[in-house]
């Protein structure tokens, strides 16, 4: 699998993501800078980690999404691309127009640094497949804009074409309103396009990805990508 | 020519922000206060000096990055 990582001004958690593909694929992402205005050619998978770029200035992701490199993410996505967006990523992916939706500030107001529980709730594609449909996993998360918001008819259409790829689930893998501590619409944690190849996801699964790092819960993301984009 | 663009969370978004403000003003003994929404507001300084066109280009500004309209409305000011 050959995996970019795009680096913003304010990104992090980014070598945290390179560990993560390396040790899913044994091979070493490369690190694009933002201002880059076109991808490496062959390119299986583009990853936009987490952090706050440009300061979150506007609103989180805003200003990375006018970013050069992104007009060649978009176009990579639209030509059959896959595309990983975590936390800040997925911001950026929704300011970009990749994925629908709105994140707003959690219903707290608090900044939440924790660890939550994820379902999968779409099982098989390239970022699932080592997971079984409902299967629950810790992932650790820490944001301050996770409040998934979309309206009633684009949450009925992402439900009933299978485009929710996680919710928030208690430790009974209940998607209950105490779970759901970002105040999301239905417990949506991360999100698929149509295509099943760009998914977007608030929490961190490559935080846990290593038994040095207190588990390996969110390893299964990357064993999947790492056999579904080889044999691609 | 001079536009003031307003931006709010849309009708129906939840503004947190808003009801944090609202639950301050009541701690401070400010009674009768029903509902706040925050927004912000963003003041252009264009080098068009027609007030209708800079009018669209600042709408057009609006609508590209400085609102998201998927959570928030927006109303372009000429000043």
């Amino acid at each position: 699998m050959k995996a970019a990582i795009i680096v913003f001004p304010g990104t992090n958690r980014e070598r945290d993501m390179r560990l993560a593909l390396k040790r899913a694929s044994g091979r070493e992402p490369a690190m694009l800078f933002h201002r880059e205005a076109a991808l490496p050619k062959g390119l299986d998978l583009v990853v936009l980690p987490g952090g706050f770029s440009y300061g979150d200035y506007l609103r989180c992701g805003a200003m990375a999404a006018q970013s050069p490199i992104m007009r060649a993410v978009k176009d990579f996505a639209a030509a059959g691309g896959h595309v990983l967006g975590v936390c800040n990523g997925f911001q950026i992916m929704i300011e970009a127009g990749l994925l629908p939706g709105g994140l707003l500030r959690n219903a707290t107001l608090r900044f939440l640094s924790m660890d939550c529980r994820l379902r999968v709730e779409r099982a098989g594609t390239a970022f699932t497949a080592h997971w079984q449909q409902g299967d629950c996993f810790r992932a650790p998360m820490a944001h301050g804009d996770g409040n998934y918001f979309a309206d009633d008819a684009t949450l009925d259409r992402l439900e009933g074409e299978g485009l929710v790829t996680f919710r928030y689930v208690d430790e009974a893998g209940k998607a209950t309103e105490a779970a759901n501590r970002n105040g999301s619409a239905r417990n949506i944690a991360g999100v698929l396009s149509p295509n099943l190849r760009v998914c977007g996801l608030m929490p961190h699964p490559e935080d846990l990805v290593d038994p040095l790092m207190g588990g390996e819960d969110g390893l299964p993301m990357f064993q999947s990508l790492a056999e579904r984009l080889v044999a691609a | 020519m001079k536009a003031r663009v307003y931006v709010m969370p849309k009708a129906g978004v939840l503004d947190p922000q808003g009801k944090a403000i609202g639950h301050a003003l009541e701690g401070l003994g400010f009674g009768g206060v029903h509902d706040v929404r925050a927004g912000k507001v963003i003041e252009l300084d264009l080098a068009e000096a027609d007030p209708a066109q800079a009018k669209k280009i600042a709408e057009d500004m609006a609508r590209k990055l400085l609102a998201n309209t998927v959570i928030e409305s927006f109303r372009v000011e000429i000043v």
